[in-house]
Order: C-alpha cells, then structure tokens, then sequence
C-alpha cells in the first residue's frame, strides 16, 4: 500500500471509531461544565448501546432501512432518563458524584444484561440486521486529495458527530443557555444570585449527557460491535471521558482528543497490515490515549483546567 | 437519636431498600421475589460447601475494601483498586509459576511480589498528586486500562501466545487441605487468614500508630499538616502506595488460592469496583469493611445459585448492589428522613 | 422622607438557634444606612432575607410603602433591590461583560449579542464614573474594579436599592476613597443604599442613619451626626468598650528574630516581599502595620518555613533558619498563629484534643516507638481547654463544632503551651467578637512580659496601635518605617501604608537600616 492509500483508509476508520467518543465525550462536557462529574459516561453508553440493539431488533420490521437512525432517538431518550438517577443521586441527594458514577456504571451493566437474560434467554443479543452503513458525499468526493480522505466511504453517524460538536460548540459558548450552564460550574452562587436555578441546570446539563452518551453506545453497537452482551461497551466510556479532559473539557477539543483516540483504535485495528505500525506492538497502541491523558493531566502538554465548583453540591445560603 | 446510632443505621437501611429494590425489579420482570432470595440464601448458606466458596469470595472483597477504605481515611479516592488488583494477580501468578524455591521462601514472595505490584500502581497516581497535584480519580482511572492492557500483553508474552500462564507450583499456593475438608472440598484457602490479619494491620496503622495520624492529618486538611511540620508528598504517596499494595494483595488471593493462574481478561474482574461499595457500606472503617465484604462477597457468590434454583439472572444481585451503593452515597438524604422521624418520635 | 424599604420585626431562625429577633430597619429614600453589628450579630442574615436567598419565620418587608414577599433573588431584582456581596459573586473566567448579563442576556436569533451588552455596560460605568472595561477577564483586574463591576451588576438590573455588603473589607485605602465617593455619586443619581459594616469609623464618615443589631437583636436606629464612635461601639456591644489596651511599658532586651534583606516570591513566581529588614527582640511586641497584599502572607510563610525563600537571611537567636522545613523552625523556638484558622491552624474534623496535639503528636510523651497515646493527648488538651478558656463539650469534640473564638483560643493555648522564643499572631482577632479579642490582645501581652519576643500581623490599625511596643510599617514588600505607637497617628501611618512618605511623596525605598533598631 502507498502512503496516499493508507491515509485514505486510516483517515475515515479513525473518524469511524471516533464518533462514538466524540459524542459521548461531548455529553461529558456538558455534565462537567455543569459542575457535575460524570464517570458514569461508561454505564450510559451501555445503556444506550443496549437499547440500540433493542429498539433495532425489535422494529426492523416496522422501520425496516433507517431502524438504526430511530434506534439512536430510542437509545438517546433511555440513556438521558437513566442519568435523572446521577442528577437525583448528585444535585438533590448530595452524593459524591464519583460514587455515584460508579453506581451508574455497576447497575447499568447489571440491569442491561438482566434484560438480556430476561428477554432473549441467552448472554447476548442476536445480531442487527440494519446497520450504519458507508457512503459517499457526490460532488465533493472527487476532490482530490481530500475526497478520498474525507468523502468517500463516510458513515453518517461521523458527520452526525461532527455537526454535534460544533452545535455544542455554539450551544455552550455563545447562547445563554451556555452561558448559565458554565456559570454554574465555575461558581453556583453567583449564578443563584443573578436568578438561575442552579439546580435545574445540573438537571439538564446532566440529561443531555446522558442522552449524548446514549447516542454514543448505539452508534457503536450498531455500527461496530452489532449486537450487544457483556463486554460490548468495554472502557469506550472512560475512554470519552479521557478524551474530554484532554480536551480541556471544550466541546471541540474533546473532539480533537476523540478523534486522535479514534485514529490510535484504527491503528491498532488495523495496523497490522500496516508497515512500521507492524512493529510496535498492539499493547502501546491500545494503552495511548490513557497514558496520554494522565500526561495531559500531569502539565506535560498544556495545563487543563477544569471547571471550579467540579465535584461538590451546591447548597442554598452555605457560605 | 445519637449521631452514631444514625451512622449505622444509614447503611443497614441501603441494605434493607436496596433488597426491596430487587424483589421489586423482580417482580415487574415476572420472577418470584421469595424464590430469587431463597435461591440467593442457598447459595450463600445452603451447605458447607457453599459456605466455604462464600468466605472465599469474601476474602478478595476485604482487601479490595481495606485498599479503597485506607486511601478514603487518609483523603485520597482511589477508582484504581481494580488494575492495582490485577497487577497484582499477575505478578503472584508469575512468581508462583516461574521460580522454583521452597514454600517458606516461595510464598511469601509471591504474596509481596503481588503487594509490590499494587503498590507500584497506587505510587504513580500517588506521585503525580503530591508532585503536579493532578487529582487521582482520573489517573486511577486511567491506570485501570493500562493495568487490564499491559497485564494481558504480558500473559501472552510470558506463555508465548497463549491466554493464560502455567499453574502456580504448590509451594506458592495458598491452598489449605484442612480448609478444604473443612467445607465439603471448596476452594477455600489461607488467603481468609491473610485477608483478617490486614483489617488488624490497618486498623493498628489508623489508629494507633504516629504515621496514621499524620496520614489521616494530611487527608483531612494538608494545609494544616503542611504548617504542623509534616511532610505533606510524602504522606500521600504513602497512602496510596499502601492503598495500592492491599489492592495488589487481594490480586494475590485470586493467584495463589482461588485459581493457581492468571488468564487473558476481556474486561475488568470488577472486584475493584464493588471495593469502594463495601468501603463504603462500612464507613470506612477497617471492621466496617469486613461487614461490607461478607454482604457483597456473599450476595456475589449466592447469586451463582439463583438461575439454577429460580431460573433468575444473576445479574439481579448486581443490580441491587448498585442500588445501595446510590442510598449510601445519598446518605444525607436517609438521615434526614431519620431526623425527621426522630423528631415526630419526640413530639408525641 | 417615603421609605423605600421596611423590614418590619424580622425573625429568622436556623434551627433551634435564632439568628434575628425583632429586628426592624426602615430606609428613606435617597439615604446612606449603615447596618452595624458584631461579626455574627445577624448582619447578613438580615440582609439575605431582603435579598430572597432566606425565609423569614416572622416580620414583614414593604417595599415602596407595599408589603412584598421575597422568595428568590430574582424578585427582590424585579423590586430594585440589588446586592454587593462581600465576597464578590464573580466567574473568574468570564469577561466584565459576560458577568454583568448573566440570567438576563440580551439576545440576537437565539444569541447573546456581547457588543449590544458591553455598550450599554461602557454607558452605565461612564454614568456613575466606575471606570471599567466590559471586556476584560475579571481574573486580570483588580480588587476595587472587580468591586465596581459588582456595582455594575446591580445597576444594570435596575437596581434603586443597594446593598453594600462589608465593602471595604478588601480594599485600599485610595479604593475605600474612591468607593465613598461613587456611593455619593448614586445617591446623586436617586439611589438608596444599605451599608453593612462593623467598621465605626466608616460609618462615621459616609452614613446619615445606623441601625445597630447585637446577638441577633434589633437595638434601635440612631442618626449619625447625632452620635458618637463610643457610643455606637456600647449600643454594639452592649457594654463600655475599652479602646485602648492596659498595658505597662516595654522592656526588651537582646535580638529574637533578625530578618536581613528578604526576597520571597508568591505562588506565580512574583517578588511579594522585597528585601525587607526587620528586628523583633525579646519582651516587646512588634506589630506590622499595613494593607492587606504587601507582603505580609509570603513574609510570615517564608519565617516559618512555609514558602520557599529567594534570598536574604532568617536568624532566630542568632542561628539561621532561612530555608529550614517547617518543624526544624517550629522546634527552634517560634509559635505560629495562622492567618487562616481554617485553612492552616485545625484539621476541622479532627477532634479539638488532637488539634491542641497537631504540633507534639511525634514527641513524648504523646507518641512513642511510632505508636500515638491518646490518653496522654487527652490529657493534655484538657489541661489547655481550663488554661485557656475554650468553651467546648470535651476534648473529643470535632474542632469544626467550636465556635471561632474558641477554635482560635484553642489554637493560641497550643502554641503558647510549647513555650516558643518568638511568638507570631497573624490576624489573631479576625472575625472574632469583642470578648475574644480582648482575650487574645491580654495573652500576646502575657506573652511579652513573660520575655517572649512577638510579631503581629493585622490589618486593623487599632489593633496594631494598642497592642504593639513599635509598630513597623510594610508596603510593597518593604517595611518602609518603624514607628513609636505613642508618637504618630492614624494619618501618618495611613500616609505610610499607602506608599506616601510623611513629606508626601511616593516612596519607594525608604528603608533605614537602623531605624528598625530604634
């Protein structure tokens, strides 16, 4: 293979494995700029990747082409309800937001393979027989160079990643919705003195996490893994969450970050055809993003700075 | 009520919901709620058999809490008890299988190689707090994946290709032919007395000795730690250094006693994971923890029993683990409704 | 006069504890009314319940003559009542402009129109002269502007009402000028203002009326050109205050502590103190007079070892410790009482007994062979809790349950019980009430006549007056006079603490290296 012709192949592979992260990643933003930690992306992309294969294999014949795309509103809708136990457990309980993460991560498994069991009588799901499929953009395709890179066999859940991190972008930093959200995060008290209910951002801003991670699972399952059992979702979402704060928790940079992840996943996928790549062993590959993350975390590439009030409740009238 | 009688009361109630959760959960799917938990008590207490591979469950679940619970009192939270745990497991396995030395030296090499590991998984999270002060959930976690992907690179590598190493030889084993007669031929083993003897090491490290009190000091406010003269670094990486170490020994109870190898894993053991549960569910204290590791060791191992005896998921007692863990952590929320109850006690 | 505002016979409780009781304060329009109490008198309380963020359990709010409830801050907004906190309630990351609109943004197809915002900000700071830049980062400016913006905030809610929460806590003595001057200026301009304070002299300068509240109790409202500071200060307390200290006259001998050109750094890597001179020797007290941010924090944390020092020299009885762990300065002899109590001097969920252990838990008795005697800490601590009067239920009691006097009495035992050379008191009296401070100013004087060298740090120049023996003046970094208590004044040190040297001009290096002996 040439250079050329493994560009052409990596590129679109590595934005194909991203899309997932990108979008879960970005539910991490939106949950952490609140002020909420949400190590729970992990068990919400589970819960949308099951339901994913849930929805799709029982409305194939209802749906038929295009089941996935309803698949991805029913896992999103799933996902964004099971968080209202984080944002419940987190903003009115009081709980520690690790904790209760990790909760999140033990019942969702727990819950989605009991519904396995309970519904198909076997450890996994059978597989999905619509699935996201490859196309290419015309016109642009045949630009050379970047055509073939970047337009031809495209997945549509990329371009839907891709739009959805420039919306967030917009959202979170230009409307006032965003403007609140951040507020909340970075100091809760001034927000409750200027009028906003603190509260009910953290609500929000950690349902749309959970629906964006929800998005995130059945766009994996049902493009990658095709169907759905134990190891399904297998540290995609901590890999989100890395991929979030080595983007210093902005929408585009956790893009970026998702998508550097994504291309070390096609590498190690496929890198074996690959010369060079060949050579160094699958192991470096698969550990990258999170040795890379602890070194973003560490000063080594740009400090990151998360946001101030990250990680505690906010109580009305505490000092 | 007195705040200590609320404290304890806090986790016996997340029990008791979280088992009405469960029967609940079972009921809307159709399953018998009485049968599910008398299946699930079977497992646990059904004969000695049984009761034998539920102590041996316990036995990691204590030192996996102990390692968890340590790092809380001395003010760090350490996600990272999983990789620490499977580290350790390799490394126990490896020097169990590789050398070849009489038991009196073998053993307890192979158990210190496993601590070591540990706590060289819990120094780097440890180091990059006290040196960049980078919080350690994250690194933790981060450690977890690199622990799960370096130590199955190394299986591989040490068994050339294969999924999983040689059997340890006997002289690193900690299986206990009089434990096994004991229990109808379980699996139990000495690691149950190792497990027991570290809730007393803890204990005495907290609360007797001087090092405890700095570590705790430290974890409850370093600024004043800093200004009292105590060595603030040092005392972080320690802590998880020794938090690292009991994760990597409860590795050790997994190589040198239940399986006597190390496998390929897909994804985590998840022993970690509910180490903070039971951390938790014993407030963080050393004889809390082996209340909170007899609770989820043996709801874990019971319910292996429920979908041949109740034709029910075992997933059922994962969820209700999950379910306690949200009602001890929402804590404040049980106490208040005990304030609120005490209070109406009092009226009347 | 109408009044704009009545707050008629409040009670606000917190459990079982009463925080107001009957309290009433009517403000007329167009007037500055100062609201003066002890720290922990009600003060806030009172005002965050005008401000929605409390419930009260009884009274009544009028507003413009019309009974109102407020149940959250955006109704007492939407009735023109607006708040400067003490603590400003600004997002760091955010720009002035950013700040201001937040919870009311002015939109264009859905987004925030910044520009359209920032004008009419630039034309409102121009209206009350606040001089502030809409598209700076609140993180780059400063004290006082970050304060204006707070102004802003309200301004630009509509606000007729002001609250001034303590707003001179933090700033200089020039901001304080200028802060005076824009609170006239928005009387001008038709506002009314509240102004919260414990500072008498504040009020005496700027105020028409104060109310004064003691422990939660409404006292009465006096009109301040008809009153007097001592006057104010009994209706305050309840009692005859002493303004001055008793004390005998000082009698040191050799040198305790010698400073010799320090250099030390802050956290960002800035120079704070800036070859500073100084000598405090046994039996006198020496207290450093100066505004809040010359130097003092890196000063006292680079003598006891807790910040690194760039050059120049500690000596402690004629030994060096520049550069020393905190335990080698501790054990030569110098007790530490922190500026920050809650930050430096307890681990708050310690039991009280432990804290009293913090600095000997390592030695013996307490500890041996590396194992802790608790019945020994025990022990101790109770001896220190009668020594010192530390109201608590015990000494297995969490350090958090005491209040702040006792907490900071608690901590003074401490040090004082391990019988140090040099004493050093930073902002010992900060947030305390009259009863404690009078404490704790007799116990430095114990200390001085018993033949201890102290250094105290405080920000109040009364405190500094009345306590030390020769007070030395810090700005920038320098101590840049050292004075006789008995022979200057408010207005020359004031002069001194803002860069003015006694003929007027900027001074920048006045340091006499022989002065500091006087």
């Amino acid at each position: 293979m040439s250079f050329l012709e493994v560009l052409y192949f990596l590129v679109p592979a590595a934005i194909f494995y991203a899309a997932p992260l990108i979008i879960t990643a970005i539910g991490g933003v939106f949950s952490e700029r609140s002020g909420v930690v949400n190590i729970g992306l992990e068990g919400l992309m589970v819960v949308g990747a099951f339901v994913g294969i849930l929805f799709n294999l029982t409305f194939v014949q209802v749906f038929g082409a295009g089941t996935e795309w309803w698949a991805l509103l029913a896992a999103m809708i799933a996902a964004a309800l099971f968080s209202l136990l984080h944002a419940v457990a987190t903003v009115s309980f009081r709980a520690d937001q690790v904790v209760s993460g990790v909760a999140i991560n033990l019942l969702a498994i727990a819950l989605c393979l009991f519904l396995v069991k309970m519904i198909y009588g076997k450890g996994q799901t059978d597989f999905v027989q619509e699935r996201f499929l490859r196309f290419d953009i015309p016109l642009v395709e045949k630009i050379p160079f970047i055509g073939p890179m970047f337009f031809q066999n495209v997945y549509g859940t990329s371009i839907l990643a891709i739009v959805i991190a420039i919306l967030a972008w917009v959202v979170l930093y230009y409307t006032p919705f965003g403007l609140r959200l951040r507020s909340v995060g970075e100091h809760p008290m001034a927000a409750d003195t200027m009028g906003i209910n603190v509260s009910r951002m953290r609500y929000i801003a950690v349902m749309i996490s959970g629906g964006l991670a929800g998005i995130g699972g059945a766009i994996y399952s049902q493009s990658i893994s095709l169907d759905f059992g134990h190891s399904t979702i297998n540290g995609q979402g901590f890999m989100a969450l890395a991929a979030m704060i080595f983007g210093k928790w902005h929408p585009l940079g956790a893009m970026g970050a998702a998508l550097f992840f994504g291309f070390a996943q096609a590498l190690s996928i496929v890198g074996g055809s690959l010369p060079i790549i060949k050579e160094v062993p699958s192991v470096f590959l698969l550990i990258l993003p999170y040795v890379l993350t602890i070194l973003a975390l560490a000063g080594f590439i740009g400090k990151a700075n998360a946001p101030k009030a990250i990680g505690t409740p906010y109580i009305k009238g505490k000092r | 009520m007195s705040n200590r009688l609320v404290n304890n009361l806090v986790p016996v109630i997340s029990v008791i919901l979280g088992l009405i959760v469960g029967a609940i959960v079972m009921l809307v799917s159709g399953y018998d709620p009485i049968l599910g938990y008398a299946a699930l008590w079977n497992g646990i207490f059904g004969d000695a058999y049984t009761v034998g591979e539920t102590l041996r469950q316990i036995t990691p679940y204590i030192l996996a809490g102990l390692a968890v619970a340590f790092a809380f009192r001395t003010g760090l939270f350490n996600i990272g008890v999983e990789g620490q745990l499977i580290v350790g497991w390799f490394a126990a396995a490896y020097v169990g299988f590789a050398f070849d030395l009489p038991k009196v030296i073998h053993l307890p090499l192979a158990i210190l190689a496993a601590a070591a590991a540990g706590a060289l998984w819990g120094f780097i999270p440890g180091y990059l707090k006290a040196r960049f002060k980078v919080h350690e959930v994250i690194v933790t976690i981060m450690m977890n994946y690199v622990a799960l992907h370096t130590t199955n690179a190394l299986i591989r590598t040490v068994s050339d290709g294969g999924d999983k190493t040689g059997v340890i030889q006997p002289t690193a084993s900690l299986r206990s032919d009089f434990l096994e007669n004991l229990t109808d031929f379980s699996r139990l083993h000495y690691g149950i007395i190792i497990a027991l003897a570290m809730v007393l090491v803890v204990w005495i490290i907290l609360e007797k000795t001087t090092r405890g009190f700095e570590l705790k000091a430290v974890g409850l406010n370093h600024y004043a730690s800093d200004y009292s003269g105590m060595n603030v670094n040092k005392n972080i990486i320690l802590a998880m250094v020794i938090s690292g170490a009991l994760a990597g020994l409860g590795g050790a109870m997994e190589a040198l006693g239940t399986f006597e190898y190390v496998s390929v894993k897909g994804g985590f053991t998840g022993i970690g994971f509910d180490g903070i549960a039971v951390a938790l569910l014993g407030a963080n204290t050393p004889l809390g923890v082996i209340f909170g590791a007899t609770l989820f060791g043996s709801l874990k191992y019971g319910a292996l029993n429920m979908p041949n005896q109740a034709g029910i998921p075992v997933e059922i007692v994962s969820i209700v683990i999950a379910i306690i863990i949200f009602f001890v952590a929402s804590g404040y929320v049980i106490r208040l409704f005990l304030e609120r109850f005490s209070k109406k006690k009092e009226a009347k | 006069m109408e009044h704009v505002i009545e707050m008629l016979n409040i009670r606000k409780e917190f459990g079982n504890f009463v925080a107001n009781d009957n309290i009433t304060l009517q403000l007329k329009k167009g007037e500055i009314h100062a609201l003066l109490g002890e720290n922990g008198a009600g003060k806030s309380t009172l005002m965050n319940v005008l401000f929605g963020l409390y419930q009260p359990e009884g009274g009544e709010i009028r507003v413009r003559g019309k009974a109102v409830k407020i149940t959250d801050p955006n109704i007492a907004n939407n009735l023109g009542i607006g708040m400067v906190h003490q603590h400003f309630m600004l997002v760091e990351d955010f720009s002035v402009t950013e700040n201001i609109i937040l919870g009311n943004e002015p939109t264009n197809v859905g987004m925030i129109s910044v520009n359209t915002a920032a004008k009419k900000v630039k034309e409102l700071s121009e209206l009350y002269g606040l001089d502030v830049d809409p598209h700076a980062k609140i993180q780059d400016i400063s004290v006082g502007m970050q304060q204006r913006v707070e102004i802003l905030k309200t301004l630009y809610r509509g606000a007729e009402i002001l609250i001034f929460d303590e707003p001179t806590a933090s700033l200089t003595p020039q901001e304080i000028t200028e802060l005076i001057r824009i609170m006239r200026r928005l009387i001008e301009e038709g506002k009314s203002i509240i102004l919260i304070t414990h500072k008498l002299k504040e009020i005496m300068d700027v105020s028409d009326r104060v109310t004064i509240i003691r422990k939660g109790q409404g006292i009465g409202t006096v009109t301040t050109s008809e009153s007097n500071p001592n006057e104010l200060a009994s209706l305050m307390v309840g009692r005859q205050v002493e303004f001055t200290t008793i004390k005998t006259v000082a009698n040191p001998s050799t040198n305790v502590l010698e400073i010799k050109d320090l250099v030390v750094t802050d956290y960002r890597g800035i120079e704070k103190v800036k070859g500073l001179n100084l000598t405090v020797r046994k039996g006198e007290i020496v207290g450093i007079a100066g505004i809040d941010g010359n130097g003092q924090s890196e000063l006292i944390e680079a003598i006891t070892g807790l910040r690194k020092v760039k050059s120049g020299h500690v000596f402690l009885n004629e030994e060096e410790i520049t550069g020393k762990r905190p335990r080698k300065i501790t054990e030569a002899g110098v007790g530490h009482i922190p500026q920050d109590r809650h930050k430096h001097g307890l681990v708050l969920d310690f039991p009280i007994g432990h804290n009293i252990a913090l600095q000997t838990y390592y030695t013996k008795p307490i500890s041996k062979n590396g194992m802790m005697n608790y019945a020994t800490i025990s022990r101790i601590a109770k001896e220190i809790i009668q020594k010192f009067d530390v109201r608590t239920q015990g000494d297995h009691e969490p350090a958090r349950a005491l209040s702040g006097g006792n907490q900071q009495k608690a901590i003074i035992g401490r040090e004082i019980n391990r019988n140090p050379d040099l004493l050093i008191a930073a902002l010992p009296t900060r947030g305390l009430d009259v009863g404690a401070i009078e404490f704790i100013h007799q116990q430095l004087i114990e200390q001085r006549d018993k033949g201890k060298a102290v250094l105290l740090i405080s920000f109040e120049l009364d405190e500094v007056m009345n306590v030390s023996d020769r007070i030395a003046v810090i700005y920038d970094g320098q101590i840049v006079d050292t004075l006789n208590p008995l022979q200057t004044n408010e207005q020359e040190l004031g002069l001194l603490m803002a860069g003015q040297s006694k003929n007027g001009s900027q001074s920048n290096q006045v340091i006499e290296e022989d002065r500091t002996n006087v």
